[in-house]
């Protein structure tokens, strides 16, 4: 479905991504873990065109992207949840809710989709009325998501959905992911909580300074001694 | 919190608003035209408009523009220029042998066209300012107002600005009175028709700001990154919110010429726009209501409540200290330092009018159980 290759980012004279390729496939959840720095946030700004990349290909369902704008690519039917959750603190949760429709002009099914969305979310729909700066962390999160979900997307953008939340919280967030999944949408998801993303996915890839180095299945990566050395602690094995 | 909106507030305020108008009607046909009450109204008018096409860019889609008497200076030149009567133009333009322009148009279109000069200034000075952020945004801008101003002084436009002498001869607003065949005066409209124009735009821009396009706009202020990522398109969005702002600036601008008679381009400085940046920030960044209300305070304190500081006031025997010529700007900038201080978010803060019913509609319900 989405298709990366060779993709080459850098800021300035440094290089953030060193020619990267990964593929993600429908109706999976793929996720890229890796520490601080690895490139993953590069990376999923590079596709949402915030980013312009100096080399490389990126193609969603075998359309090349890459040189679309943002405003193309999420028409294309890919959506982002940014980090940090950036509501719009000084709107409502339904404006919000209505920003993330902003390029769809089928006013009736927009409708239908925002009581989609507060199926999902219950809380949202009792706090509809009420300025999203004033959302806790987690709602905030899910109105993150639901924002995204407005736009109506094949392919959902995480980037790192747990972070600064409580693990209560966070294992809604991933039984949210799971939802998603289920409604057959695609999810490509960055996460430092690398323990529970590689429970929740399909497929992940491991990055480190602006390479992949190792790939595989959530199991095989979870089972792999390397992997948990670097990223799980020894004594995740339970 | 805020419940679902009920229609009974707004309902409220529009007749609220309505009421305001017809009073402003009445007053005008009883009260002399002398009194001090229509010039407050006239100018308040005035200042409401540009307040409130200001508060669109600083307060709703958070671009820091101070370009705002660059854009009214624009406005008014166009009007004067489209508007004197041919016949005064040989006195109007008396260095430069009655100037280019030798036709005239009605005054609505004349004022449409100020709207549209302006938002064309604005297009075009857009395209390198807008890539700016913030306080340089602000800088820049204001570096336009002021050459705007300087080039509508230059001798070498003289046959159409006149160059730095001044437009006048024009409609104003007290050619909106209703002459009785006598030739005196049977229905005063010269506060009305103002209020009317302002009402109109002011309308039309607070349309824009509940529309898809001003939730956008509010996205924007709020986080662009997280806008762009939703497929907002940052340059043009804050391109149409300059240039409407702009529009209703130059509108602005051309009713201050008929508001002030006279036009001359030296009197729209930078601190023309510091006051009505004042008015913004003191009605509340981001509430049209505040920027309607605070344009009046601020017309009203200024040009008339405060007037009787500049004067000896003698009491009784006593003569009040300190009172002369000057003094009222004194006690004006505490007034506006006790404001800032105390309503850190303006008098309004970023609620409406329908709001503010709705609320207290609820405050009073609350105690009466």
């Amino acid at each position: 479905m989405l298709k990366v290759t060779d993709l080459v980012v850098s800021y300035g004279g440094i290089e953030a991504l060193k020619g990267i390729s990964f593929d993600v496939e429908q109706g999976q959840i793929v996720t890229l873990i890796g520490a601080n720095g690895a490139g993953k946030s590069t990376t999923l700004r590079t596709i949402s065109g915030l980013v312009r990349p100096k080399a490389g290909r990126i193609y969603f369902e075998g359309r090349d992207i890459t040189d679309l704008n943002t405003q193309k690519i999420v028409e294309t039917g890919i959506a982002m949840v940014p980090e940090g959750r950036r509501v719009f603190v000084n709107l409502t949760v339904l404006e919000n809710l209505r920003i993330g429709a902003y390029l769809r002009k089928d006013k009736a099914v927009i409708e239908e989709d925002i009581n989609y969305v507060y199926e999902l979310f219950p809380r949202l729909k009792e706090r509809s009325w009420q300025l999203a700066g004033t959302l806790s962390g987690g709602e905030q999160q899910m109105l993150a998501v639901g924002r995204a979900v407005m736009t109506r997307p094949k392919l959902i953008m995480m980037d790192e959905p747990s972070l600064g939340l409580a693990p209560l919280v966070v294992k809604d967030i991933f039984k949210i992911i799971e939802t998603l999944k289920s409604t057959g949408m695609t999810v490509l998801l960055i996460e430092q909580n690398a323990n529970a993303a590689l429970h929740a996915c399909d497929y992940a890839y491991v990055m480190e300074t602006g390479r992949i180095t190792t790939s595989g299945t959530g199991e095989e990566l979870l089972a792999s001694e390397a992997i948990q050395e670097a990223y799980l602690g020894k004594s995740s094995k339970k | 919190m805020n419940q679902k909106k009920s229609k009974k507030p707004m309902i409220i305020s529009l007749c609220l608003i309505a009421a305001v108008y017809i009073g402003v009607f009445i007053a005008e046909q009883f009260i002399p035209q002398q009194s001090m009450l229509f010039i407050v109204l006239k100018k308040g008018a005035v200042y409401a408009l540009v307040a409130v096409s200001m508060n669109l860019l600083n307060g709703f889609t958070g671009i820091f523009s101070l370009g705002q008497a660059g854009f009214m200076l624009v406005g008014a030149y166009v009007y004067g220029i489209f508007t004197i009567p041919v016949a005064e133009r040989m006195n109007v333009y008396q260095y430069f042998d009655g100037g280019l322009v030798q036709f005239t148009v009605p005054v609505i279109i004349a004022m449409i066209f100020s709207g549209l000069a302006a938002a064309l200034f604005a297009f075009l000075i857009g395209l390198p300012v807008l890539r700016l952020k913030s306080d340089y945004l602000a800088i820049a801008t204001l570096g336009f107002a002021e050459i705007i101003r300087a080039i509508f002084q230059w001798n070498g436009l003289g046959r159409i600005t006149n160059s730095s002498n001044m437009l006048n001869m024009f409609p104003t607003f007290n050619d909106f009175n209703i002459l009785g065949p006598d030739g005196k005066v049977t229905v005063y409209l010269s506060t009305l028709i103002p209020f009317i124009m302002a009402g109109v735009c002011i309308l039309l821009i607070v349309l824009l700001i509940n529309s898809t396009y001003g939730r956008a706009l509010k996205a924007i202020r709020d986080d662009e990154v997280a806008a762009e990522a939703m497929g907002i398109n940052l340059a043009h969005h804050k391109r149409l919110a300059f240039c409407v702002s702009s529009f209703f600036a130059g509108v602005g601008g051309a009713m201050l010429a008929m508001y002030q008679t006279t036009v001359q381009a030296k009197s729209f400085t930078s601190a023309m726009t510091y006051e009505i940046l004042l008015i913004v920030v003191i009605g509340g960044i981001g509430s049209v209501t505040g920027s309607v209300l605070s344009s009046f305070l601020f017309v009203a304190c200024s040009e008339w409540w405060l007037r009787f500081l500049d004067e000896k006031q003698i009491i009784g025997n006593f003569e009040v200290p300190l009172l002369r010529i000057g003094f009222r700007m004194v006690v004006f900038s505490v007034i506006i330092m006790i404001v800032v201080l105390f309503f850190r978010k303006g008098i309004m803060g970023d609620k409406e009018l329908p709001d503010l019913l709705s609320r207290s509609r609820k405050a009073k319900g609350r105690a009466g159980k």
